[in-house]
This record gives C-alpha cells, sequence and structure tokens, in this order.
C-alpha cells in the first residue's frame, strides 16, 4: 500500500528536474546535505535543516528547523531558488504552500540500501546540474559499495548483529527491520538480531537475550554528553562497558565476549555519500581485521 | 446578550462599566494585533510595501503575495479563530461545572483529538492510496475532530440520565474514558515508526504553521459560528453559578443549557484543536484574567474571552515564528510558558480561597 502511495506521488514529477542556474540551495534533510557537499557544490547552499550536521561546515548555514516541522515562511525568508528535501520533509501543508510560491522543489526518495543511496546521489546530482560530478560520484560510491558487497558474500556464516539506539534507564531501545540501522547492517554483510521486529522499539531483557547477538552496534552521536546520557556511562569506554555489564546484554555471546561496536552515528545511518565507507567500517568491526 | 442599561442605577460591586471599556480596548488591541501580525515574519516582506506597491498599481512580486495571502493572512485569522475558540470554551467549562479549574479537557475534547490525530499519523499510511488522495493532509485534523465529537457524545449519554445530565458524572466519567483513551492511544504508539513519532510530538507541541486557505475554510465556520453563540448562554450560566436549583427556581431551562454550553465546546475545542494541535492554557488563562480584571459575568465574561484569546493567541504566535527565525518554536510552548506560571501565580495569590 505504502509502495503504490509511494508511486503515485514519484509518478508525477517523473521528468528531468534539473537547475544548474540555481545559486541559493536550502538542502533539507542531513544525507542530501551530505551529498552537495560531496558534489563540491556547497557554495550554491544558502540554508539546510537541523538535522544536517555533517560535515561540520553545515553547521554554519542558516537553520531552517527540524525537517519534518518546517515553517513556510522561515523557509521563504532564506530566499533559497532550490529546495532540495528529503522525503519526509514537511508538514505536507508546509510543503504544499511552497510549491505554490513558484519555488522549485525537489524530493529525494529514501531507501536503506545500495540502490537507494546510489539513487540519491542520482537525484541531486541531477537536481543542481552537475552530471559529470555526480556520474563520479555515482562510481565512486558503487565501488565501494561492491567492495562491501563482495566482503559480505565472503562470509560463510554471517553474524547477527543488535543495532542499539539507546541505553536510556538501562532500557534497551534497539532497531528492527525496515530501519536505516537494518539497512547497513546487512550492507555490511552482517545479520540484524531483530528480524521480527519493525522500527525501533524497546526491548526486554528477555528479547535481547533471545536475540542472542553476536555483536552489539551503537552510535556515537557527535556530541559527548549526549551520547554518555544516551549510552548510559559518561564516556564512550564507560559506556561500553555499563552496556556490558548490563544484565541482559551480558547474557548473549555479544556481552559475553565484549564484542560492543560503536560507530558516528550520521555516518553509520545517514545513507549518504559515506554509507559505502560505513558500510566497509562496520564489516571491517563486525568480523575482524581485513 | 442582553444590553445594560445605562442608566440603570449603578448597584455596589457592578463592574460593567469596567467589563465595557474592556471589551472597546480588546477589539482596538484585535485589530492592531492582526495588522502587527500581518507586517511580522521571518521572511522580508513587509506590509507597508506591499500595500505601497498596491497604491501605486504595480503588481505584488509572487513572494510578496504569497507569504502574505497564502501564508500570513489565513494564519492569522486561524489564530483569531483558534484563540477565541479555546478561550471562549474555557470560559464556558468553568461557568457549567462552576470550578475555576475546568477545560475542555474534562468533556474528552483533547483525549478524543488526540487519540484522532494518533490514529490517523500512524494508521494514515497504511490506508488504500485512493483514500489517502482523496482526504490528503486533511486526514489527521478531519479524524481528530470526529475523535473529538465521538468522545464528548459518549460522555454526554454516560452522564446523562432521564433527561439530566450530572456534570459531576461527567467529570468522573470523563477522567476513566480519558484514561482508557491514552491507553489506547499508547497502543498505537507502540506500533508507530520513529518519524511518526515525531509527528505525534510536535502535533502534540500545537502550531499554527500549516494553516491554509482550505484548511481555514473547513475549520473556521464552526469555530466562529460556536464563539458568536455562546454569549447567548450567559445569563443561564450566571444563573447557575448559584447552583443547579437556584437556576432553576428564577426560570433558567437547565438542561437546555448543559445541552448547548457541552455542544458548543465540542464543536468549537473540536475544530481548534483540530487544525492547531495541542495548545495549552489558553482556555484557563485568558477567563481568568478577564474576571480579574472586569468580574465573573458572563454576559462581558464570554465575548471579552473570545476578543482577549484571539489577541494572546496573535501574539503567541508571532513569538512562535520569530523568536527562532527562520526555525519555528511550537506555539503550545508558547503558551504553556506563559500560561504556567501564570495560572501558579493565581494559584497562589488565591490560595486561601482554594483551599477547601
Amino acid at each position: 500500500m505504502k509502495r503504490l502511495a509511494l508511486a503515485l506521488l514519484l509518478a508525477a514529477p517523473a521528468h528531468a528536474e534539473t537547475y544548474p542556474e540555481a545559486s541559493r540551495v536550502l538542502a533539507i534533510g542531513g544525507a542530501v546535505t551530505e551529498l552537495v557537499y560531496a558534489l563540491g557544490e556547497q557554495d550554491r547552499l544558502v540554508g539546510r535543516d537541523t538535522t544536517s550536521n555533517w560535515p561540520p561546515e553545515a553547521n554554519a548555514l542558516t537553520d531552517v528547523g527540524y525537517m519534518r516541522a518546517l515553517s513556510p515562511e522561515g523557509v521563504l525568508s532564506v530566499s533559497p531558488d532550490l529546495i532540495l528535501a528529503e522525503e519526509g520533509a514537511g508538514p505536507p501543508e508546509a510543503v504544499s504552500v511552497l510549491k505554490s510560491a513558484n519555488l522549485p522543489y525537489v524530493t529525494v526518495a529514501e531507501g536503506y540500501d545500495a540502490a537507494g543511496v546510489l539513487a540519491k546521489v542520482d537525484a541531486v546530482a541531477e537536481a543542481l546540474g552537475v552530471p559529470e560530478k555526480g556520474h563520479a560520484l555515482h562510481e565512486k560510491l558503487a565501488a565501494q559499495l561492491t567492495d562491501a558487497e563482495s566482503k559480505a558474500k565472503a562470509v560463510g556464516q554471517p553474524k547477527k548483529v543488535l543495532f542499539v539506539l539507546s541505553l536510556q534507564g538501562g532500557r534497551v531501545m534497539a532497531g528492527g527491520t525496515g530501519t536505516s540501522a537494518d539497512g547497513i547492517i546487512r550492507l555490511a554483510g552482517a545479520q540484524n538480531a531483530l528480524a521480527d521486529i519493525q522500527g525501533y522499539k524497546p526491548l526486554t531483557d528477555e528479547a535481547v537475550i533471545k536475540a542472542a547477538p553476536d555483536v552489539i552496534l551503537m552510535m556515537q552521536r557527535g556530541d559527548a554528553k549526549a551520547d554518555a546520557t544516551a549510552n548510559g556511562g559518561d564516556s564512550l569506554e564507560a559506556a561500553k562497558q555499563s552496556a556490558q555489564t548490563m544484565p541482559a546484554i551480558a547474557q548473549t555471546p555479544a556481552g559475553r565476549d565484549g564484542r560492543i561496536v560503536i560507530m558516528d552515528g550520521l555516518k553509520l545511518l545517514g545513507f549518504g555519500p559515506r554509507t559505502g565507507e560505513a558500510a566497509i567500517e562496520l564489516h571491517g568491526l563486525v568480523y575482524g581485521g581485513s | 446578550m442582553v444590553a445594560i442599561s445605562p442608566d440603570m442605577p449603578r448597584i455596589d460591586g457592578d463592574r460593567s462599566h469596567r467589563a465595557r471599556l474592556t471589551c472597546r480596548v480588546l477589539v482596538v488591541l484585535l485589530l492592531a494585533s492582526s495588522v502587527l501580525s500581518l507586517g511580522w515574519g521571518a521572511s522580508g516582506t513587509s506590509l507597508t510595501r506591499a500595500v505601497s506597491d498596491l497604491l501605486a498599481g504595480r503588481e505584488l512580486a509572487v513572494q510578496d503575495r504569497v507569504v502574505l495571502l497564502d501564508i500570513r493572512l489565513p494564519r492569522v485569522l486561524m489564530g483569531i479563530c483558534v484563540g477565541a475558540a479555546l478561550a471562549v470554551s474555557g470560559a464556558l467549562m468553568q461557568g457549567l461545572f462552576r470550578n475555576p479549574l475546568a477545560d475542555p479537557g474534562l468533556v474528552g475534547v483533547s483525549s478524543g483529538a488526540s487519540l484522532g490525530a494518533i490514529l490517523a499519523i500512524v494508521w494514515g499510511a497504511a490506508l488504500p492510496a485512493s483514500v489517502a488522495g482523496i482526504f490528503g493532509w486533511y486526514l489527521v485534523p478531519v479524524v481528530a475532530f470526529v475523535g473529538s465529537w465521538v468522545t464528548t457524545l459518549t460522555l454526554y449519554r454516560i452522564a446523562t440520565r432521564r433527561g439530566r445530565t450530572s456534570v459531576a458524572t461527567m467529570l468522573l466519567a470523563g477522567i476513566a474514558l480519558g484514561a482508557i483513551l491514552s491507553a489506547v492511544a499508547g497502543l498505537v504508539i507502540l506500533r508507530a515508526n520513529d518519524s511518526q513519532l515525531r509527528d505525534l510530538t510536535f502535533w502534540g507541541l500545537g502550531s499554527l504553521a500549516g494553516s491554509n486557505w482550505p484548511k481555514l475554510l473547513a475549520a473556521a465556520p464552526i469555530m466562529v459560528l460556536a464563539v458568536l453563540s455562546a454569549p447567548a448562554l450567559a445569563r443561564g450560566l450566571n444563573a447557575l453559578a448559584l447552583g443547579e436549583a437556584a437556576a432553576g427556581h428564577v426560570g433558567i431551562r437547565v438542561q437546555r443549557v448543559k445541552n448547548r454550553a457541552i455542544l458548543t465546546v465540542a464543536a468549537a475545542t473540536g475544530a481548534a484543536v483540530a487544525v492547531s494541535g495541542g495548545i495549552g492554557f489558553v482556555g484557563i488563562v485568558v477567563p481568568h484574567l478577564l474576571r480579574l480584571a472586569s468580574g465573573p459575568d458572563h454576559r462581558w465574561l464570554l465575548v471579552n474571552s473570545g476578543l482577549l484569546g484571539a489577541v494572546m493567541l496573535l501574539w503567541a504566535d508571532m513569538a512562535s515564528r520569530t523568536l527562532i527565525a527562520p526555525a519555528e518554536l511550537p506555539i503550545g510552548i508558547v503558551t504553556a510558558m506563559i500560561g504556567g506560571p501564570f495560572f501558579l501565580w493565581i494559584l497562589l495569590r488565591n490560595r486561601g480561597v482554594l483551599d477547601l
């Protein structure tokens, strides 16, 4: 059903939308902003949304608010001549007003797999009117993803990875299917330990033990304090320690062997230009060395 | 509303002259705030430039036109309607329940509306594309409005026996129903994904950012009708302040007043919550301010509440869209930040009176 609605939505603007003249681009969504930088077109950016924190220079751009709660006038106030928005930007009323202002508004579809990331690269490059740069980035990313894929194929018995979003208050919040965490775990050639749960859900201790992950994956949010509280410790090492000593996690193979992996959150889950690197890095961390 | 003849001898404690003055001041304030609100925003569009452009016979620039006519104007009108609807509903509820803490939440409007919104946000995505296409972004407001009505009518039926509605039963049953609804909401939330959770949070904080003409045209008539018809209940509510029996003895048809007050509140608040999400405290703060300033006479209180509610929401909205521009502060945060401390102050001031 969802896919059908999406297909209908995407069917309308199927023709090429390219704005090589646009010099005041507003990027909405972390991956889109990253892609604009990766294409080397950052000089054309005038604004970003709150979720766009990478690369660090992006933080200097005007922030028009959280991508799902945009204010139409706030967006217009940076006088963009092109809005590049990740799928899910909203609210829908705001988007419809923006479209009525005769502003080019390009929606970049989300996708948590290799094809999805590459499609994002193509969409952003096409919207910005830089096909050559887009092609180069596409090739580079595709090569990394193929590399990750071949590494993944070489693995005989895939390891089970449990992505832990947070450990606040001793409660494990973990990523099931249909999440970006699930996507990157697959790309890295591992198996999501939570195959029968959808979305990010709090788990009971028993469910953690039953999932029996070989590796626990956590993320670093770039802000040491936020990390510490979310991961349940006052530094990354302490967070690893406290995760490992949690009764539920201690019972799992990952907890017994201390295989707790922490990666940068945006890189890990952003599904932007760093996804290939992230998949290879995660593969290395899960399977060791290589 | 019954006109108060000017040559009536002034009774001791009569504050109607103050109420009349308040009313005039509020009308002027509302007009001024509306104009200010139209001219104020994150983008560079200025009202004076647009007006001088128009006077000089020039076409408005596309961006100026969109900002003024498609963004700010519906938003200002929506702010006026929602503010008036919430404040008048608050005043009606406090009169009906004879309790200064009463708000529309007591008749289940808020819990019903939020369950509706949660259902629409979480399950809306699973609707067949054809249905989703018909409703579009109307889905959340429409389902929220339906939710508020179904809840209020259920409560009303529970509390009404042999043609008589017990407000005490309504209050208690409202708490029970609220608990059930929030439990159901919790169940639905468990199935929500990450982005839906974000949407829910923002819905709960309230915002006028999504105001546009179609939404305004759908919701405003309901709110306007409810607000304009409220003053007709003033005499009944005044008499109810003496107790239901006494009100009946002075010739008030108590049950009719109750019916109409409850329906008015359900319509006004249901529509307001449906289009703007959870905006707290307007319904409590505004009537209290007015009672302090010009007395509890509902003949003035209901009219003035509408005016002050509209003015307050316009100012809260101006703060919400300019404080952290170009991003936006949800308006529920602004009203609660002003309303919460103010409410505490009222409680502290009247500690002796409220110590039951």
